[in-house]
């Protein structure tokens, strides 16, 4: 236990520490907010689908979760640069337990993020239905988290090079993103949209944030809530799993 | 779970079973995808030894220690550490030795005392012997006035000293040395060495380096051994390597048995990735 804390603390250390990190990271969730937010707002209320910043804040969040969560993942990449890795594999401790604690300070800093996002669209107007609905929410960001923290944690584990990271980032990051229903709605969709974004697990956090946050879910909370926890639990084996091989 | 309360007395409880020789490798062999990298190897360090290991770049050092401490495993021949088989009993290996690697293994955006502190963690030293340990390591390394700061204000020697602090502190028997000196001035080069003789002395610590400033190891070490094309060409102390080669200093001992050609080692993509960032971070 001591040995996933102490991971965890200096995941929270580290990110409380970059406050440019927290500030940069902030930048892309507020613009989305802002442009997409004000910019198709009149459109989409015109195609009688109510207000699209109540629509769009719970997309923007899981957004903010994703970039975070996967980012905190990759970043092994980097301390295996700088042979931090090193100091930890060769201690007297199992690697499942560096990668649980890797992982849960990962998500933790994800949710903060998650969290704060949040209130910047509570500023530009965003209205959650109920204080639950918002507690309830934050059981859904720490899945997403979770989920893709140990996602970024499997990549960086079989990926030794940083050049390999711009494809990460457009090939899967980006779609994940976009063909999640963080923008738009999935009700209508048809064909191979559809597919992709059933397949889409990012589909499932954002769908519950808009179920516990402003009540309106696609699939139904106790769907998004099983296969979030199904994929996390694969993904956390999976990730698990590639850690313990890695040779230095 | 915390059996190991007070690591020292355990682990000489382990070593002694284990005659005089602390470390022993026999046969010991490393193939990658058919290149030999350490080819049938065996050694003997005894206990509270200081062992140089020497060898041109790419001559299998570095794989040599990384199978020592349980960062590769063999392809054949055994390795016996504190009495104990890296393969079997992994977790007792890593407790018996700390390690100054190669390069910086720090975290940068720690300051020296939490370092320290996340090391004694994972080691599972206890807290009061913890507290205790890294006072007394960081005063010995003259780092305690600088405890709080971020290690990435930190000089190249300093990060090398709080390495050996952090290397040592869950009191092992045997402390592997990588190249420990590398791109230090004279100065500080000579001050490591001055806490690493102390530490041999004081703590009966066993001491495993690899360097290729050939005249430290032969004013520091009792033994030496040298590899080649993964293999031990010669070993003994540095009087015996000069005296068999008909050699006035051991770096013409060393010349001699290994030539004097110049090896490339080839740099595997981390390697790459580091030297781009080293490049990017310098402009």
């Amino acid at each position: 236990m001591s040995t996933i804390y102490i991971l965890w603390l200096r995941q929270i250390k580290r990110y409380l520490r970059s406050r440019s990190r927290i500030i940069g990271s902030l930048g892309q969730p507020v613009l989305f907010l802002f442009a997409l937010g004000f910019g198709f707002g009149p459109i989409f209320q015109k195609a009688g689908q109510g207000n699209y910043i109540q629509f769009l804040a719970p997309g923007i969040i899981a957004m903010s979760i994703l970039f975070t969560s996967i980012f905190n993942g990759i970043e092994i990449i980097w301390d295996r640069q700088f042979g931090f890795l090193k100091e930890t594999l060769v201690a007297p401790v199992s690697r499942i337990e560096i990668m649980l604690g890797r992982t849960l300070g990962g998500a933790t800093v994800a949710v903060f993020q998650g969290v704060i996002v949040f209130g910047i669209a509570l500023l530009v107007g965003f209205t959650p239905i109920s204080f639950s609905g918002f507690l309830l929410s934050i059981i859904i960001m720490i899945l997403i988290a979770t989920l893709f923290t140990a996602l970024g944690t499997a990549i960086a584990s079989v990926l030794d090079d940083i050049h390999g990271f711009q494809l990460i980032m457009n090939f899967l990051i980006m779609p994940l993103f976009f063909l999640s229903g963080a923008l738009f709605p999935l009700n209508g969709l048809s064909g191979v949209m559809k597919v992709i974004t059933t397949i889409d697990p990012l589909t499932y956090g954002v769908d519950g944030l808009r179920g516990t946050l402003v009540g309106a879910s696609h699939f139904g909370l106790l769907t998004d809530f099983s296969v979030l926890i199904i994929i996390m639990v694969l993904l956390l084996g999976v990730g698990s799993y590639l850690f313990s091989k890695i040779q230095i | 779970m915390n059996k190991i309360q007070n690591p020292k007395s355990q682990n000489s409880e382990q070593g002694d079973n284990n005659s005089e020789n602390i470390i022993t490798v026999t046969n010991l062999t490393k193939r990658y995808n058919g290149f030999t990298a350490v080819d049938n190897i065996s050694f003997e360090v005894k206990k509270g030894q200081i062992f140089a290991f020497l060898g041109p770049n790419g001559a299998g050092k570095t794989t040599t220690i990384k199978m020592l401490t349980t960062l590769l495993l063999p392809s054949s021949g055994s390795i016996s550490l504190n009495g104990f088989d890296p393969k079997f009993n992994q977790d007792k290996v890593r407790q018996s030795f700390g390690i100054v690697f190669q390069d910086p293994s720090l975290d940068d955006e720690l300051t020296a005392y939490e370092n320290l502190e996340f090391h004694g963690v994972l080691y599972k030293v206890p807290n009061a012997i913890r507290k205790e340990r890294m006072e007394e390591l960081l005063k010995l390394v003259e780092l305690w006035d600088k405890r709080d700061l971020l290690v990435k204000t930190f000089s190249g020697g300093m990060k090398r000293r709080l390495e050996i602090a952090r290397g040592l502190l869950h009191h092992p028997k045997i402390f592997f040395l990588d190249e420990p000196t590398q791109g230090l001035d004279p100065q500080t080069r000579n001050k490591m060495w001055e806490y690493i003789l102390d530490l041999n002395t004081k703590e009966q610590i066993t001491i495993f380096f690899t360097t290729h400033y050939i005249e430290e190891a032969e004013k520091i070490a009792q033994k030496v051994a040298i590899i080649d094309h993964g293999k031990i060409v010669s070993s003994g102390t540095s009087d015996e390597l000069k005296k068999n080669t008909k050699s006035n200093t051991l770096e013409e001992a060393f010349l001699s048995l290994t030539g004097h050609e110049i090896r490339t080692e080839e740099a595997n993509a981390i390697e790459h990735m580091r030297m781009n960032r080293r490049m990017w971070r310098r402009g």
